[in-house]
């Protein structure tokens, strides 16, 4: 018996082992039809306050789709955890979804899978038009010279918010408009028991997209014109470091933010902890820590003085995106279901619930948009914001220097120097990782 | 002439009977396997997934990557092996010894021990979600638990300490995987603990063995073919651990606490690089199996000497 033992133990290693590898693949590379017209599946992403605060939004809006076409849209809302791995596992199998939502910063990885149609002059016209949306917006639904992957559907950019009595309080008349006057307001606002701005530097997703808009004004947006990744130019050095020095040297940032990853520093701010904070549409979030809308004010994020061109980017292009996978059974439904998301009354209604902007420029004049919050970030995405690089790495590049970014500010935290060389040498690593091809 | 035949007929039919369980056997354990290590060998990046069998082949590359110690990748991969091998060895002679202890003292009845029983079960019967994520509150610097009690009113500790970035999180993450880990030790050794008969106990005290000689003498050599598999499975369950890590830390873990099974995570799934991910996990396939027959030899050889 005991010598039976052994090969069935191996087994069971060899089971729990590969656990991890197992991941099946299809070769389902059939394109688009029209086979099934009455129904169309949806995937969408987690807007609202939970999965279900989301199927109570949309359901409506797909019922009155269904009256006007008599196609009946399945949703399915997941959460962002599991969205880019359902869609890679959709993208394997060839079993999908009709149309998904699609964070707009994945819009070029996923193009370069072949996953999703690619939205042509022709597809363009069955939906209303190129024109209809923000430039910056369609910037970000795929690589520069392609036909775009996707629609923008959800706009969003980052603002400076500031809490206007620790403003008052420390003597402050006016927001800063230069990093200059940033870290001088900064100072001034930190005291004992306050720091003058809170950042989330835990979050890699906050980190890069933070690196990122620090690196446009420094001049280099991390990948060259070919594509190959540039990640530790001295440009990009000397934009980590600024975000980094924040806690390292100006100390105008508490140590401990370099572990926070649970948006604490939204609930700082709104406790009053820290008087300054960048985020993207932080208003619903604020309210729900008790914050009056008339307690902070949203101005641009500071750009280097007298800046202009992408020297004075202040923000990504955040969003969403809506798609179309490849292998839809019911192109024409999927395409009209676009057009649908895509017009004025649907952009209005669900950006409004949603607290986003409508990336659609007529809808955008809706009053539900003219909050002085809301007028502040159209302003930033329409005149100074600019998508993340859209190039087929670009997922590898918001986790590499992301988690760079993460480990400089661990290390500025815990009191060790950090210096150009230091800087350097994390993004260098970065580099590195990233798969030559 | 018939006898044989007869012999023959009820040998094969347990093998029959078990045919069915080893063809499902085959398909969900052996067939994603096969596919897995097929991966190994194909540049499986983001360009083929759609159909990864145009992926093209690349040999040993994604291996050759993957054991260059001397470049970025083999170094992190190197450096992700080390702290998982002390990560294990720790956390599995922790939970161990934590496990042992308790099942000896609860062994014999008192007032409560049912209660006592059930409350070490707790952390093995929560839900590991939400039983991590209570532990990363716990271990945030400016508003945690045990920052609290270190700082604020043992003051053992001069600053407050980062617990989840930074070389403490090695710690963090070993405290949080021997709580959740040792009351499985435990439960096991309490069934074991059942069936040393208790008149080897009291032979061992009219002949003068104190509780130390009777523990080491009796219990411990009772215990051991459970101990066996004991340490086998949580070596296994603790090497491969991926929950722990990611809710603890997120996608992206301190070098100190990057525990191997997060780091292939994000080697292929994170920066869609399968390939190379699949190659590590073979790599990993080929470690615990060669860990596993070297002790499953050794102890049963031991075992058959000490018999």
């Amino acid at each position: 018996m005991r010598t039976h033992r052994l090969p069935a133990t191996l087994a069971l290693t060899a089971a729990l082992a590969l656990t991890a590898t197992a991941c099946g693949g299809g070769s389902s590379t059939s394109g688009s039809s029209n086979t099934s017209p009455k129904t169309l599946t949806y995937w969408a992403s987690n807007q609202g306050s939970s999965l279900e605060n989301d199927k109570q939004v949309l359901e409506p809006e797909l019922r009155k789709f269904e009256q006007q076409t008599g196609i009946k849209v399945n949703l399915e809302v997941i959460p962002w955890s599991d969205l880019l791995n359902r869609i890679l596992a959709a993208t394997a199998s060839g079993q999908g979804p009709d149309v998904l939502n699609i964070g707009n910063t994945w819009s070029a990885s996923l193009q370069a899978t072949g996953a999703l149609l690619p939205f042509d002059q022709a597809a363009f016209d069955k939906i209303g038009g190129k024109d209809r949306f923000l430039p910056a917006t369609i910037a970000s639904a795929g690589a520069a010279g392609k036909d775009p992957a996707a629609v923008p559907l959800y706009s969003m950019a980052y603002g400076l918010y500031y809490n206007k009595k620790l403003f008052q309080a420390a003597g402050i008349a006016q927001p800063p408009t230069t990093w200059d006057e940033f870290v001088a307001d900064g100072k001034k606002l930190t005291t004992g028991s306050q720091y003058g701005v809170a950042i989330e530097g835990g979050n890699v997703s906050e980190n890069v997209h933070n690196a990122f808009m620090l690196g446009q004004q420094h001049g280099t947006g991390f990948f060259d014109a070919a594509g190959k990744p540039q990640f530790d130019s001295p440009a990009a050095v000397a934009a980590v470091k600024q975000y980094v020095d924040f806690i390292a040297a100006d100390k105008i940032a508490a140590p401990g933010n370099a572990e926070y990853a649970a948006n604490q520093s939204v609930t700082d701010f709104a406790t009053g902890k820290a008087a300054m904070l960048m985020w993207q549409s932080a208003g619903a979030n604020l309210k729900s820590h008790g914050m009056n809308p008339d307690d902070y004010g949203v101005v641009p994020i500071p750009a280097p003085a007298g800046a202009t061109g992408t020297q004075a980017v202040t923000s990504m292009v955040a969003g969403i995106n809506l798609a179309v996978f490849k292998n839809t059974k019911n192109l024409d439904g999927a395409l009209n279901f676009v057009k649908f998301m895509t017009s004025d009354e649907e952009q209005k209604q669900l950006n409004g619930t949603y607290g986003s902007l409508p990336p659609v420029k007529a809808a955008q004049s809706d009053p539900a948009f003219g909050t002085p919050e809301l007028k502040t970030l159209a302003g930033v995405l329409q005149n100074s914001a600019a998508p993340l690089p859209q190039v087929a790495g670009e997922s590898q590049f918001e986790t590499l220097i992301g988690t760079a970014v993460k480990n400089l500010l661990a290390a500025a935290a815990a009191g060790q120097p950090v210096t150009d060389a230091s800087v350097k040498a994390e993004l260098t690593k970065a580099q590195q990782q990233m798969p030559a091809s | 002439m018939k006898q044989p035949r007869r012999s023959t007929g009820r040998t094969a039919l347990p093998y029959l009977l078990l045919l069915p369980a080893l063809a499902v056997e085959l398909l969900i354990h052996l067939v994603p396997m096969v596919t897995g290590i097929v991966m190994s060998f194909k540049q499986l990046t983001q360009f083929y997934i759609r159909d990864w069998s145009t992926a093209p082949w690349s040999g040993l590359a994604n291996y050759r990557m993957a054991v260059d110690f001397h470049a970025p990748v083999g170094q992190a991969l190197l450096n992700s092996f080390w702290v998982t091998c002390t990560f294990t060895l720790l956390s599995v002679g922790l939970s161990w010894l934590i496990g042992t202890t308790a099942a000896i003292m609860t062994q014999d009845t008192f007032r409560g021990r049912g209660l006592l029983r059930a409350a070490f079960l707790l952390p093995y019967a929560l839900p590991v979600f939400a039983a991590v994520i209570t532990w990363s509150f716990m271990f945030q610097r400016d508003t945690g638990l045990v920052n609290h009690v270190l700082h604020d009113q043992l003051h053992l500790v001069k600053d407050k300490p980062f617990w989840l970035i930074g070389d403490n999180s090695f710690w963090a993450l070993l405290t949080v995987s021997v709580w959740k880990s040792w009351p499985f030790a435990f439960l096991t050794l309490t069934a074991g603990l059942q069936n040393i008969p208790r008149e080897l106990y009291e032979a061992a005290a009219i002949d003068g063995a104190g509780i130390r000689q009777q523990i080491r003498r009796i219990t411990l050599p009772s215990l051991r073919p459970v101990n066996q598999v004991l340490l086998l499975v949580l070596f296994l369950w603790t090497f491969n651990d991926f929950n722990t890590p990611f809710v603890l830390f997120g996608k992206a873990a301190p070098k100190a606490a990057d525990l191997i099974s997060i780091h292939i995570y994000q080697s292929s799934f994170v920066t869609w690089n399968f390939g190379a991910g699949s190659a590590m996990s073979v790599l990993l396939l080929l470690f615990l199996l060669l860990v596993t027959s070297v002790y499953l030899f050794a102890t049963t050889r031991r075992r058959g000497a000490d018999d």
